[in-house]
C-alpha cells in the first residue's frame, strides 16, 4: 500500500517552489502525494487529509507564521480525533521554534537546504511497511 | 466520513475483507447519479468538475467526486493535483474529494473505482462525479460504470479524422466543447456535428454543450442534456438493462483480477508449470492447466 501524503501551502504564502520540489521527490519515491495548492487554512488541510485517508501531511511554509499556524493544524487534528496522522513541516523555521513544535507533536522540521534523499529516508524509516503502489 | 476514506482505502488496497460489505451493500442506490468526466488531459476536466459541484450544491445536491490520476509505472509514486481546482468547496461538509491512483490499471479508472462509487451512493451522496486520468483513444471503461458520460473536447486538438474514429468518441452521452471562449471553437463543434450525422440514427443522439467551466458558463445547458439523457435511460429501459450489463462487467472483470494475480503467483512457485513452459516456448498449456487444475484456488482466501 502506497503512503499518502497531503501537502499544502499554509496561509498567506506563494512561495511553491520548496514544496513542489519536495512533492516531486516523493512521488520519485514511490509513494502517493496529493497536493492542494495555495492558501490552505489548517481546517481545509486537516478536512483533505481525512478524505484522502492520507497517513501523513505535509507543510511548507515561509510566510514567518509557522507559529500560529502549524499549532493550530495540530489543535484541528486533535478536534477531530486525528492525532494518530503524522505531520512535518519544512520552510523557513528558526531553531526555537522547531523544538516549540515539535513539543506541540510536530514529527520533523526541515529547513531550507535539507537534502531530498533525507526526507524520503526518514518517512520510509517511519512507515517502514508502506511500499509502492504498483 | 473518516469512516468512508478509509473504506475507500481498502477497496485500494484490494483487501478481501470488503467482500462482505459490498455483499451487504448492494448496487449503488438507484438515486444516486452518476456522472462520467472524461477527455484528453488539459482540456478542463477538473474545472468542469469543480463547475458541477458548485452547480449541485446550488440546487441542494450533495456531491462526491473521485479523481483518477495515473500512478509512474517506474516508481509507483503519484501527484495528484485536482483538489487545486475544487479548493472553494473544501470545507463544505456535503462535497467530498477523494484522488485515486489508477495503480498501474488502464482503462481510464482505478481499480476500485466502482466500488468507491459504490461506497459514496451508500453513504448517501444524490451525486458522484467520476473523472478518468486524461485519456487518450482506448480508455472507455467510465461508460460502463456512470449513468451518462461526458466527453470533454476543447478547441484545436484535431481535424475531423479524429472525429470518425472508433473508441472514445463513441462513448460521449453528451459532448461538452469547453474553453468555448478560445479560437477553433467552432469548427469544433461542427466537427463532431458532422460526425453524428454521418453514422445511423440513434436513439439518443448525444448533445453537444458549449462551456467556459472556469467562469461557470453553460453549466446550465449542460446539466440540462445531463436530465435528458436520464430521463432517455429511464423512459427507454436502458437504466434497467444497464444494471444487469454492469453486474456482468464486474464479475468478468474479478474473473480476470483474481485469476491474473494467482496465476502470478502459481507460476512462481510451481515448478511443473515453469517446466511446462519451457518444454512447450508457448503460454497456451500452461495457462490451460493452470485454469482446469487450479480453478478454486484462483479465488482469494480459498486455498
Amino acid at each position: 500500500m502506497a503512503l499518502r501524503i497531503v501537502m499544502a501551502k499554509l496561509g498567506l504564502d506563494g512561495h511553491d517552489r520548496g514544496v513542489k520540489i519536495v512533492a516531486r521527490a516523493l512521488r520519485d519515491a514511490g509513494f502517493e502525494v496529493i497536493y492542494t495548492g495555495l492558501r490552505q487554512t489548517p481546517e481545509m488541510v486537516v478536512d483533505a487529509a481525512l478524505q484522502e485517508d492520507a497517513q501523513v501531511i505535509g507543510l511548507s511554509i515561509h510566510s514567518g507564521a509557522h507559529m500560529t499556524l502549524i499549532p493550530r493544524v495540530m489543535d484541528v487534528l486533535k478536534e477531530k480525533q486525528a492525532e494518530d496522522l503524522m505531520v512535518f513541516a519544512g520552510g523557513i523555521v528558526p531553531d526555537e521554534d522547531i523544538e516549540k513544535l515539535k513539543k506541540l507533536g510536530v514529527a520533523e522540521v526541515f529547513t531550507p537546504g535539507t537534502p531530498l534523499q533525507e526526507i524520503v529516508d526518514y518517512l520510509r524509516a517511519k512507515f517502514p511497511g508502506e511500499t509502492a503502489a504498483v | 466520513m473518516r469512516a468512508l476514506a478509509r473504506a475507500i482505502s481498502l477497496v485500494e488496497r484490494r483487501d478481501p475483507s470488503t467482500r462482505e460489505l459490498f455483499e451487504t451493500l448492494g448496487e449503488p442506490r438507484p438515486e444516486t447519479e452518476i456522472l462520467g468526466l472524461t477527455g484528453a488531459p488539459g482540456t478542463g476536466k477538473s474545472t468542469l468538475a469543480d463547475a458541477l459541484v458548485a452547480w449541485h450544491r446550488a440546487h441542494g445536491e450533495s456531491v462526491a467526486v473521485i479523481a483518477c490520476d495515473p500512478n509512474s509505472p517506474f516508481t509507483g509514486g503519484a501527484i495528484f493535483g485536482d483538489r487545486i481546482r475544487m479548493q472553494r468547496h473544501a470545507l463544505d461538509p456535503d462535497v467530498f474529494i477523494r484522488s485515486m491512483g489508477a495503480r498501474g490499471h488502464l482503462g481510464g479508472l482505478a481499480l476500485a473505482s466502482r466500488e468507491a462509487v459504490r461506497l459514496l451512493s451508500a453513504y448517501g451522496f444524490d451525486r458522484v462525479i467520476l473523472e478518468t486520468v486524461g485519456v487518450g483513444q482506448s480508455e472507455l471503461e467510465v461508460a460502463g460504470v456512470a449513468d451518462t458520460t461526458l466527453l470533454v473536447l476543447a478547441p484545436g486538438l484535431g481535424d475531423g479524422v479524429q472525429m470518425i474514429k472508433a473508441g472514445i468518441m463513441e462513448i460521449a452521452d453528451v459532448f461538452v466543447v469547453n474553453k468555448a471562449d478560445q479560437p477553433g471553437y467552432e469548427r469544433t463543434v461542427l466537427e463532431i456535428r458532422s460526425m453524428l450525422n454521418m453514422g445511423p440514427k440513434l436513439p439518443w443522439k448525444p448533445p453537444i454543450v458549449a462551456t467556459v467551466a472556469s467562469r461557470g458558463e453553460g453549466i446550465d445547458e449542460l446539466m440540462e442534456a445531463v436530465a435528458r439523457h436520464r430521463a432517455f435511460l429511464v423512459s427507454s429501459g436502458r437504466m434497467e438493462a444497464r444494471r444487469l450489463e454492469r453486474l456482468k462487467d464486474e464479475a468478468a472483470d474479478l474473473v480476470g483480477e483474481w485469476s491474473r494475480k494467482a496465476a502470478r503467483r502459481l507460476l512462481e512457485d510451481d515448478d511443473d508449470l515453469a517446466g511446462r513452459l519451457e518444454a512447450d516456448k508457448a503460454p497456451y498449456g500452461a495457462a490451460e492447466s493452470i485454469l482446469k487444475e487450479e480453478g478454486a484456488r484462483l479465488v482469494p482466501g480459498q486455498q
